[in-house]
């Protein structure tokens, strides 16, 4: 079997597992388990800035705001869900351009508070247009989408798990995109941005349209995130997405490993699953997942992803060792 | 004689009150291995930033196929047909060398909308393939560039600026720290490519065998100044190069 099919096989395991794990669980488990998908989302797209583009960005929880916002609202006024989650994405991917012409001019820690501050004024536009936001009391009620053809229900995501397994799917299909971004020149592109800007801007690459590009995809990413958990949770409000948050999604990206395309999955499992885990330690649990944090960036900096690399090297050391043994 | 590929007319450059460089003009013709030789804080690096856009002449211009050049980001340089290689070590070293060499040609194949949705390599993996083997680096293909040698790294540096098939390239000291072995390659592999593509080039280099072994002209920077210019031989004899830079 080759490394190919080893990596197929590990992708229908993957997806197997995932359709499988909530079978005969209870509102709470589902409920964790789509708050890990949308974050993974929210995550790959902060992934392709940051991991493979090196753009730093402090704010993707605002891109997760604005994808959750227009699509609440838009469906508060009686827009379909589905209707709703192209003009999320598109209103993440503009800004997310707006934000990108900082890049152009600042990089590295200039650049980082730049976003920062972009995060903090989301915030309180957010918190203080009540007449549009709702303020500090946010919004809530917004339906959860139904899918019917010729009077059968594809998916009735009013309940938990129908919901699941259509997040599933947008991850799914979102995760293909991000693979076939990533693997196009495109994505070679952005690898070339991030490594050595002045000579990839001398092989000919715009890099000013590509920065933008790696700040307006990534966005959208959070905004498609954001859109979906309007419905999920039924309840947005401004301190959903604070800039506590976008940190929470950074810590995300580099515990996953950044610039893995599987890092923000193991990531966001890390900071939403784990802790959810670890509350039968009661008031230590938060501890706990704060030490594992930690342990697991002083032995693998590369992050989990790294250790899943590293692992699958030496197997294949053992392999050839035992092969010519 | 054919019209120049590069002219440069009446350059000048100061900073503060230094004069870098102090009405320089020259011309590169199709085909010509031009070297740019001189000592330290002679204006060669001044006149090559001049050249490629880094750095606002006070006054002059620069012109490629007749066309002014002035003011063009390094992209649109390259789009126009001008490569140029870096001093310091410049691979994208996490890519493997047959990615960068993809890499330095994919921007010159369709548009941007048909690199995303098109093949991953833009079709471009032969003739990439070819271009590794020309500067014999087929047993790296497809290691790390950030684990070859610098040698090999500098090999590789050449080769992405040849990918884009430029009719001019700028090189701006492509021997600096490259071993003796090494560097026969090198200067076998450049000069090659000169003779069969016919491609222009213009060479910063402080080795001075590598200069006069490779280059058909050279001219001899001092103070901002040409103090010198002719084929090898003629530069190696004269006495004003000699007392100001070759010595001896």
């Amino acid at each position: 079997m080759n490394f190919f099919s080893w990596k197929c096989l590990g992708w229908v395991l993957l997806l197997a597992v995932l359709i499988i794990a909530p079978i005969g669980r209870g509102g709470y488990i589902i409920s964790v388990l789509s708050l890990w998908l949308v974050y993974s989302i929210a995550a790959m797209g902060l992934n392709l800035t940051l991991g493979y583009a090196g753009q730093i960005s402090l704010a993707q929880a605002s891109f997760m705001a604005i994808g959750a916002y227009v699509s609440a609202l838009l469906s508060m006024a009686g827009w379909p869900w589905l209707t709703t989650v192209p003009f999320s994405l598109l209103a993440a991917f503009v800004v997310g351009i707006l934000l990108g012409y900082p890049a152009l001019r600042v990089q590295g820690h200039y650049l980082a508070f730049v976003t920062l501050a972009f995060n903090t004024l989301v915030f309180l536009v957010l918190r203080n247009e009540d007449w549009l936001t709702g303020g500090i009391y946010g919004l809530s009620g917004m339906p959860r989408p139904n899918f019917s053809l010729f009077g059968f229900t594809l998916f009735d995501a009013t309940q938990n798990l129908h919901f699941y397994y259509f997040i599933l799917l947008l991850t799914v299909i979102s995760a293909l995109a991000l693979w076939g971004i990533v693997r196009s020149p495109w994505g070679r592109a952005f690898k070339a941005l991030r490594e050595n800007p002045i000579r990839a801007e001398s092989l000919g690459l715009d890099t000013r349209r590509i920065t933008l590009l790696a700040f307006a995809i990534g966005s959208a990413y959070g905004g498609l995130s954001g859109a979906i958990m309007s419905p999920l949770v039924q309840f947005i409000d401004p301190a959903s997405f604070t800039f506590a948050q976008s940190l929470r999604i950074l810590l995300m990206v580099v515990v996953g490993g950044i610039g893995s395309f599987f890092g923000p999955f193991l990531g966001a499992a890390m900071a939403i699953i784990l802790p959810e885990f670890m509350r039968f330690t009661d008031k230590y649990y938060l501890i706990i997942y704060a030490l594992a944090v930690i342990i697991v960036l002083i032995f693998s900096p590369k992050g989990l992803w790294g250790m899943v690399e590293n692992a699958g090297a030496r197997i294949a050391t053992w392999r050839k060792a035992r092969a010519t043994s | 004689m054919s019209s120049p590929v590069l002219s440069v007319k009446n350059i000048s450059k100061s900073f503060g009150g230094i004069r870098a460089v102090r009405d320089v003009s020259l011309a590169v013709q199709p085909g010509e291995i031009l070297g740019l030789i001189g000592p330290n804080g002679s204006g060669k690096s001044t006149l090559f930033n001049c050249i490629l856009g880094q750095l606002q002449p006070d006054s002059g211009e620069v012109q490629f196929q007749g066309k002014p050049m002035s003011g063009l980001r390094p992209s649109a340089l390259s789009r126009m047909g001008i490569g140029r290689t870096f001093q310091q070590l410049s691979v994208f070293p996490q890519l493997s060398v047959l990615e960068n060499v993809i890499l330095a040609g994919q921007e010159h194949k369709g548009s941007m909308l048909s690199r995303l949705l098109g093949k991953p390599d833009v079709g471009l993996t032969a003739e990439a393939d070819q271009m590794i083997d020309f500067f014999r680096l087929t047993h790296l293909r497809n290691n790390p560039a950030g684990a070859m040698s610098y040698g090999q790294q500098k090999l590789l540096d050449a080769a992405m600026a040849f990918m884009s098939e430029p009719k001019l390239v700028l090189l701006d000291e492509p021997a600096g720290g490259v071993n003796p072995t090494m560097l026969g390659q090198l200067r076998d592999r450049l000069a090659t490519f000169n003779r069969e593509h016919q491609t222009t080039f213009v060479v910063i280099e402080h080795n001075m065998e590598f200069v006069m072994s490779l280059c058909h002209r050279v001219i001899v920077l001092a103070e901002g100044e040409i103090i010198a210019q002719g084929t090898p031989e003629e530069v190696r004899a004269n006495q004003t190069v000699i007392n100001a830079y070759l010595g001896g």
